[in-house]
């Protein structure tokens, strides 16, 4: 009986060619915009540590002075300065802890002809790599006895490695950064959480390398974000009164985190009382509320995606129209198969199976469009075009939105057509 | 044309399934266009902003990442080597330039006990300039002076990274937002313990970055300059990133081989540091691509939104159009001209656009509210309403041509015959 219907429409569709094809662009247009746009969002707005993000928190203290502080409203920065960040790290209150930085790291290659050139830099300390789930290539991680004692070692990420040793592996050697020799003692595989939350921010390829904390800080290495609260000298960030360190720390759960919010708030009525700081709030929040929190995705692509949206709506109900001006066109032919002893539940199903046909011949060709908006998309400037690309998730999202669009416009004319009395029509004639 | 009026009402509500979905389709065609029209604007708007420098004949070479001890003293050095450069006009160091996305930003008040945390505050992007750079920039003095050359060569760079000499020359949007109604010439603009007096104001030059503008308190024509001596000139995004920015002004016919002989220049003064040669125009291209990229973006799915609701009217016409041969013979049989069917058709599709616009139009309004309190969205003039509900009837009438036009070509003679 299904395949009957299938055929019945088919053979409708057949009948109008210019109308199913405007209907099936119609939607296909919109699908396409949509899909390609909820790509957009759902990379940016993802999840930067799928296996372990719930459990990935970070440290939030607010050394700010008196000066436009509201209580209960004004909520702690992201940075630590450096002595509360240090004050923190040697307090071991979880399992594993990191601070991190991000810094412009000049890198020049030693053994080729090379000119030198620019790469995003991370100071960090030993847990970083153990507690993101770095992945690497050769070697590994600094230990922490390395980075006490000063020990000029660095991570590299894949892309330096291919540049700079055509993917050998490099560990044992060196590389100069910012006119210092450090031996490489990792090569990451591909790794770039996007955002790049753990320090600095925004989207793209990922570091180029990853710095011990003090080593970087001893020859004079120093972050580009830093916010200073207070005017001091600000030539040496570990004195200064400026935060630009972000500490995370590895919690169980969420009893673990109020445990680690508790000692935060201690430590935040130590230091009033030592007079460092005005302030007593704190905050521990996980990476996807941080996430939430700091409106990471940028205004331009949610403004993006409502036009799309709005524009699949407009799609939508440009179907429903069309699907009713098809179906009323075949009030004569709903006559006879009802005057003939077909059910208006018949009538109902059969209408929509055409309305589900276009759907999905929408849904392809809407793929289709999809995928030429994201090549628009990552021929874009924006920093996070380049990576956006449809995946299994969004290839079968977009036929949900197909059936479901199609449903949704089909109700209405198959509502229609199955209200049509069978005399009026067979009399006309 | 008022006769038609009521037959035209009256076969509306005989089709008001098919009417309403037209009604609703340009209610939400207007609505989308009026909200996605205004974001461009705002975009392209943003993307021509005046920029009081001399746009045209800024070239900037970026140096950057030199040992800051030997950078230092070569600043002077490299100077004079662009300035023996034939055809250059102006040469000077800056910290930063506007639009390179490279903003150190502070908070200064009015009051002497004004600090940098103060509420009452206001933020301001800040680039030190070094002697020559305001030629080279082309800033123009409305009022005041520019930096002497005692006041150059004594400012050094304080450990709050902040210059010695206690002068600022700030743009007018600034001297207005901190002293209103009044002369900013003399005034002093505090951030304990720091302080300068303002000696000049300059028509509004863009800050180097407005990623803050989000904030209170910040425009982006916020713009100060400090002097600074060579050697303050590196150092300022703090003492261990080294980055000095050379200004070279001159014909911009003539932009491309200075570019090319400076590069040189420098490549041989300092083979290790990476240098970067850029015209301002590209700086400026480059700051504002995102915002052109998203433009472009929303203008293609505004266009096709516009021909997919075009092509939805001609479907839901044609069909009605087809359905009321039989009509439109007997209206022609018993003496309707050509004339009379056309305008039937296009009345009725102004009726239903007028009533599709009317609710788009009270719709975009209620979208622009929902966003501006709970989005970063700023309220949107009412003339993109009209503006909005005059495209759509124009595209309603457009689109209504062809099959009107087919309905007028109906022969009085269907009327005779039986289907």
């Amino acid at each position: 009986m299904f395949f009957h219907y299938v055929e019945l429409a088919l053979r409708s569709l057949r009948q109008s060619r210019v109308l199913t094809a405007l209907m099936v662009l119609s939607l296909a247009l919109g699908i396409g915009a949509s899909i390609s746009m909820l790509t957009l969002l759902r990379l940016l707005a993802g999840d930067p540590l799928p296996q372990n993000s719930a459990h990935i928190f970070e440290a939030q203290l607010d050394p700010l002075p008196s000066e436009g502080y509201l209580p209960g409203q004004t909520k702690p920065g992201d940075d630590l300065t450096y002595v509360d960040a240090m004050n923190l790290l040697n307090a071991h209150r979880a399992g594993r802890q990191a601070a991190a930085a991000a810094f412009h790291a000049r890198i020049a290659p030693q053994q080729t002809a090379l000119a030198p050139f620019f790469g995003n830099g991370v100071m960090t300390t030993a847990d970083f790599f153990p507690m993101f789930d770095v992945p690497f290539e050769y070697g590994g991680g600094w230990s922490t006895s390395e980075e006490h004692a000063g020990a000029q070692v660095a991570v590299i990420a894949d892309y330096i490695n291919d540049k700079l040793f055509d993917g050998a592996n490099s560990v044992g050697k060196l590389i100069r950064i910012d006119d210092h020799d450090f031996r490489i003692v990792g090569v990451l595989k591909h790794w770039a959480p996007q955002p790049r939350f753990y320090a600095g921010e925004g989207y793209g390829v990922g570091d180029a390398v990853f710095l011990p904390l003090p080593s970087a800080l001893d020859v004079g290495i120093s972050t580009n974000y830093f916010s200073c609260y207070l005017q001091g000298d600000q030539r040496d960030l570990r004195t200064a009164p400026c935060t630009w360190l972000s500490l995370w720390v590895e919690l169980a759960g969420d009893a673990d985190a109020t445990a680690y919010k508790t000692f935060l708030s201690h430590y935040a009525q130590q230091q009033v009382l030592l007079n460092r700081f005005y302030r007593t709030d704190v905050d521990v929040p996980n990476l996807m509320q941080l996430l939430r929190n700091d409106h990471v995705v940028p205004e331009d692509v949610r403004q993006l995606n409502r036009v799309a949206f709005g524009f699949l709506l407009i799609c939508v109900v440009n179907t429903v129209g069309l699907l009713l001006a098809k179906c009323l066109r075949r009030a004569r032919e709903i006559g006879v198969r009802r005057a003939l002893g077909a059910s208006r539940g018949t009538i109902f199903v059969q209408f929509m199976v055409e309305a589900v046909i276009i759907g999905l011949a929408g849904g392809v060709l809407g793929l289709a469009f999809a995928e030429l908006g994201l090549w628009v998309i990552r021929h874009q400037p924006a920093e996070y075009a380049g990576l956006a690309r449809l995946d299994v998730h969004m290839f079968a999202l977009t036929f949900v939105f197909a059936l479901a669009a199609s449903l949704m416009a089909g109700v209405l004319p198959a509502w229609r057509a199955c209200l049509v009395s069978p005399a009026a029509q067979v009399k006309a004639g | 044309m008022m006769l038609d009026l009521r037959p035209i009402l009256a076969s509306l509500r005989a089709h008001r399934v098919p009417a309403l979905l037209v009604v609703l389709e340009i209610a939400l065609a207007c609505a989308v266009l009026c909200n996605a029209v205004f974001m461009i604007g705002q975009r392209l708007n943003d993307v021509h902003l005046p920029n009081a420098i001399d746009e045209q004949n800024i070239s900037v070479l970026t140096l950057s990442g030199t040992d800051s001890g030997r950078a230092a003293g070569e600043v002077a050095q490299d100077l004079a080597a662009l300035r023996s450069i034939v055809g250059v006009q102006a040469v000077g160091s800056s910290s930063s330039v506007p639009l390179d996305g490279q903003g150190v930003n502070d908070d200064f008040g009015t009051q002497p006990d004004a600090r940098t945390e103060d509420p009452s505050s206001v933020g301001m992007e800040y680039s030190f300039l070094g002697e020559g750079a305001d030629k080279a920039l082309g800033l123009r003095l409305l009022h005041g002076r520019f930096f002497t050359a005692d006041e150059y060569a004594d400012s050094h760079l304080r450990p709050e990274l902040m210059p010695s000499a206690h002068v600022a020359v700030i743009t007018r949007s600034l001297a207005q937002r901190l002293w209103p109604n009044q002369s900013a010439l003399g005034k002093v603009m505090y951030s304990k313990p720091l302080w300068y007096t303002v000696v000049g104001v300059v028509a509004d030059v863009l800050c180097p970055d407005d990623s803050e503008r989000a904030l209170q308190n910040r425009g982006f024509y916020y713009s100060v300059f400090f002097p600074i001596d060579p050697a303050g000139s590196v150092g300022v995004f703090g003492p261990a990133t080294t980055q000095t920015n050379y200004l070279v002004h001159s014909a911009p016919r003539e932009r491309d081989r200075i570019m090319r002989e400076a590069r040189a220049k420098l490549t041989q003064l300092d083979p290790s540091a990476v240098l970067e040669v850029r015209r301002f125009t590209d700086i400026r291209q480059h700051y504002f691509a995102d915002t052109d990229s998203v433009a472009g973006i929303l203008a293609l799915i505004c266009a096709v939104m516009l021909v997919v609701t075009a092509f939805g009217i001609v479907g839901l016409t044609s069909f009605w159009v087809r359905q009321r041969k039989r009509q439109i013979g007997i209206r022609r049989a018993v003496g309707a001209t050509r004339v009379h069917i056309l305008r039937y058709f296009q009345t009725e599709n102004l009726l239903l656009s007028a009533a599709g616009v009317g609710i788009g139009m009270a719709l975009a309004f209620g979208i622009n509210l929902y966003l501006m309190q709970h989005y970063e969205m700023n309220r949107m003039p009412w003339y993109y309403l009209p503006g909005g509900a005059m495209a759509l009837l124009v595209l309603g009438q457009l689109a209504v041509l062809g099959p009107a036009l087919r309905a007028a070509a109906v022969p009085p003679v269907v009327a005779t015959r039986s289907v």
